[in-house]
């Protein structure tokens, strides 16, 4: 109903620039807008109304960008067709309260320019309810203040970048994933427990990325890092960064790093005759996408991921090398039924795992979820929803961080053995501690059911 | 490029030479059947301009936000392809770093920007000019000399290197995440003039492309007399005949560091109304695709109009999302449609150079010409 005005811009007025015209014309408007949102407006609290933007009596419309074309495509561009699959999946089953979720994700090319544009084309064209999972750190960067200072919600984005969780400034934003810092202090703990004379080298992605990561390892094994070496993304010649940690002598390199990077550490260490323990983050040890990554690299020389055999990463979702998995039978069994072409992939349990949360979100928000609410309710809620996530998220009032625990494992062929228990901590000098819930399992419709809050 | 360029002025160029015709521009406007435009040639440019802003309010205010902010992107790549025109089409010298220009000046917006108490916009986008044309000015001195392939080279150098310095200064620029720019928000004055104009809300989306548009019309309109005047002149004698111009006393170097600092300073401000509009001035978005962009829209518009940058620049920004939603409602899924942009891209592209190789308003105005001529040969047979 608010929203009246807005569509009020389209009309083609302006020629005519004449204040009394406007005035008649804002009445239609509104006429014309209570005509779509009544049929049944008596009986509220049971019938369903279009309560906000992107929402009408039988849809919710959400929006992401995601780089599709161009260099970060690979791997990246499998979230959103795993998103699709799980929202194909609820809307075949009913829909949340009666609803279908509509998703439209638009490629960004992971150019923060191009973000902003698909992001106006979402917000102001396609009238997006809420903006869910848009991917990288300096691309959402250019459009949070946008999304915020429109009221957007910009639930879930996908990046560990500690840039998301700032419920001040930044009241409609949340992150999702284990935010990169207490990644470094799980690795960190691990390294100083288990390694404890080990000369330690960083190998980091020159931005926060890398940066949040540094501060988390670095909080457990200052003294024993020896080399801390950094690259800029898009220069692909790392031999000087991996030459320098051969040279300090590091004996267990920490990669903060993107999937190609791993592949290209992997080849340089190769050459150059280096073999350090390596541990590298969650977000590039993905083994699939690496053995491919080395396959191409390499000209065929290297063909799988076989190099990475015994690296070190850390987990906070199931993964498609647990078959066993429930969550990963959930899922499996969402991808076979949305028809897609291709596999499961690690990347599309991301995007279906980041689905379910909206989900469990949209169900808390209530009957007739407004953009206010929704918020709302992922504050007061979002610590309680159980998904695939191996620890809780970390929601509150004044804190908007994501999933706030992993475990570290070991990559064995092409599957992985845990070498933890599921760790949880928080950002600062919180301790880590091991996480003592059960771990969850899917409900058998596989759709969530949460309560509304209030 | 500069070959086909120069097929086309020399075509375009018979009337003015021909002393049959050398005062065209007195008879031109008096001949029967003619819209009689003012003489002078400032004159008549401000007509465009005045008629240019009504056509830019009825646009603006007859569309929704997202056409806003369409039109907003449409301005800064605009402004930036209307400099490199002039210095391609009209001075014969290839730039490869126009993007890395624009980064200058979206950097130096975005810190200006970045002040307890920014300055009034005006000035920092002057400021963001001034610094660009600066640094347009020491790579135009190093290109003065070189030619063809060889300026391709160098300038492709600063598009390659220049964004490095927003990784190497990372306490000031931001690094890989890029520059926060606070875009200002749109004054009282402007949100009343608009709402008793047109009775329509003013949001934010809608100053920025009013602000965009406000700077390119004001670059066009220089530009526009720019080319009209002597020194368009010297640099059109400069791009035809290099050796003829020098044997007619001019100085080769300092007219083409001359062009180039004028086409900087117009990246430098397509930059800073990037910079507002995207509110981020990130290395990833200056990449050397953006300088290829530039230089595509300039080719596919018509090298040396300044309404073939526009036109070029307008395929640059609606192409992309016409052909997704093209995709999406042939029933492709988002990834695949997504692709399919930049493959239309290149079909459009491949085409243009086939069938229209002096881009499309060259060609047109090539067809227009013949046309003409045609028609004064069968009147001077006819008579």
């Amino acid at each position: 109903m608010v929203r009246s005005s807005r569509r009020l811009v389209r009309v083609p007025i302006a020629v005519l620039a004449a204040a009394t015209v406007a005035s008649g014309l804002a009445a239609c408007g509104g006429s014309d807008d209570s005509g779509g949102g009544s049929g049944g407006g008596s009986d509220a609290g049971a019938a369903n109304e279009a309560s906000d933007v992107g929402v009408t009596e039988d849809t919710v419309t959400v929006g992401a960008h995601f780089p599709l074309t161009g260099v970060a495509a690979p791997g990246y561009s499998e979230i959103p067709t795993g998103t699709q699959a799980y929202f194909d999946y609820v809307n075949a089953a009913g829909g949340v309260n009666g609803r279908t979720i509509e998703y439209e994700y638009l490629d960004d090319a992971y150019n923060p320019t191009n973000t902003s544009q698909v992001t106006n084309q979402l917000v102001l064209d396609d009238e997006i309810f809420a903006m869910l999972g848009g991917l990288g750190t300096p691309t959402h960067s250019a459009v949070i203040d946008f999304l915020n200072d429109e009221g957007v919600p910009d639930l879930f984005v996908s990046s560990g970048s500690l840039l998301w969780d700032d419920a001040e400034e930044h009241p409609t934003t949340f992150g999702w994933q284990p935010d990169y810092e207490i990644e470094g202090k799980i690795i960190g703990q691990y390294i100083k427990e288990n390694f404890p004379d080990a000369k330690v080298g960083l190998f980091l992605q020159d931005d926060d990325f890398g940066e949040n990561g540094e501060k988390g390892i670095r909080e457990y094994v200052d003294d024993q890092v020896v080399s801390a070496q950094r690259y800029t993304p898009g220069n692909t010649d790392v031999g000087p960064q991996i030459a320098a940690l051969k040279a300090a002598g590091a004996d267990f390199v920490a990669g903060f790093n993107v999937p190609s990077y791993t592949a290209l550490s992997q080849l340089t260490a190769l050459q150059l005759g280096y073999d350090p323990q390596w541990f590298y983050s969650n977000v590039g040890s993905d083994p699939a996408l690496v053995g491919s990554l080395l396959n191409n690299f390499s000209k065929g020389k290297v063909t799988d991921a076989a190099l990475l055999d015994g690296a070190l990463t850390t987990e906070y979702l199931p993964s498609v090398d647990q078959p066993d998995n429930p969550w990963t039978q959930l899922f499996q069994k969402v991808w076979d039924a949305s028809g897609q072409e291709g596999q499961l992939t690690n990347y599309r349990i991301y995007g279906m795992a980041e689905a379910y949360t909206f989900v469990q979100a949209l169900q808390a928000a209530g009957q007739n979820p407004t953009r206010e609410g929704i918020v709302d309710a992922v504050e007061q809620a979002g610590a309680d929803f159980e998904g695939p996530a191996l620890a809780p998220f970390r929601y509150s009032a004044d804190k908007h961080a994501g999933v706030g625990g992993m475990l570290v494992s070991q990559i064995t062929g092409t599957s992985s053995e845990e070498k933890t228990p599921v760790l949880t901590t928080d950002n600062g000098d919180a301790e880590i501690t091991e996480y003592d819930g059960e771990p969850s399992t899917p409900p058998s419709s596989g759709i969530p059911d949460v309560e509304p809050v209030e | 490029m500069s070959d086909l360029q120069n097929a086309g002025q020399t075509i375009a160029q018979p009337p003015a030479g021909n002393p049959a015709t050398a005062a065209a521009p007195a008879s031109t406007s008096s001949r029967k059947g003619r819209i009689p435009l003012p003489q002078s040639t400032l004159l008549r440019h401000l007509l465009a301009v005045v008629l240019c802003a009504v056509a830019a309010v009825v646009l603006l205010e007859s569309t929704d936000p997202f056409r806003n902010s369409q039109l907003a992107t449409l301005t800064y790549y605009a402004i930036a392809a209307g400099g490199l025109t002039v210095l391609t089409g009209l001075n014969g010298q290839i730039s490869l770093g126009h993007g890395a220009l624009m980064a200058v000046g979206a950097y130096t917006t975005g810190l200006f920007l970045s002040a307890d108490e920014p300055l009034p916009l005006p000035v920092v986008f002057l400021a963001a000019i001034v610094v660009t044309a600066l640094v347009g000015a020491v790579v135009g001195a190093a290109a003065s000399r070189l030619h063809g392939p060889y300026l391709a080279g160098a300038t492709l150098a600063l598009a390659v290197g220049l964004p490095g310095l927003a990784l190497k200064f990372k306490g000031t620029l931001g690094g890989e995440q890029g520059l926060r720019v606070r875009a200002p928000r749109a004054p009282e004055w402007f949100g009343d003039a608009i709402k008793t104009l047109t009775g329509n809300p003013a949001t934010a989306t809608k100053w920025l492309a009013y602000v965009g548009a406000i700077a390119l019309l004001v670059t066009y309109f220089l530009l526009a007399n720019l080319i009209r005047s002597r020194i368009g002149r010297t640099w059109r004698a400069v791009r035809d005949n290099d050796v003829a111009a020098e044997l007619a006393g001019i100085r080769l170097g300092s007219w083409r560091v001359l062009a180039f600092v004028v086409s900087a300073a117009c990246a430098g401000l397509g930059g800073a109304v990037l910079a507002i509009v995207v509110r981020l001035a990130a290395p990833s978005a200056f990449t050397l695709v953006l300088s290829l962009a530039l230089l595509t829209a300039i080719v596919l518009g018509g090298l040396g109009s300044l309404l073939g940058a526009l036109i070029g620049s307008a395929l640059l920004v609606f192409l992309p999302q016409v052909t997704t939603d093209l995709g999406s409602a042939a029933g492709l899924d988002g990834t695949e449609a997504a692709q399919l942009a930049p493959f239309v891209y290149g079909v459009v592209l491949v085409a243009a150079m086939i069938f229209a190789p002096a881009g499309i308003v060259g060609t047109i105005r090539l067809r227009w010409l013949a046309q003409r001529a045609k028609r004064a040969v069968a009147r001077e047979t006819g008579r």
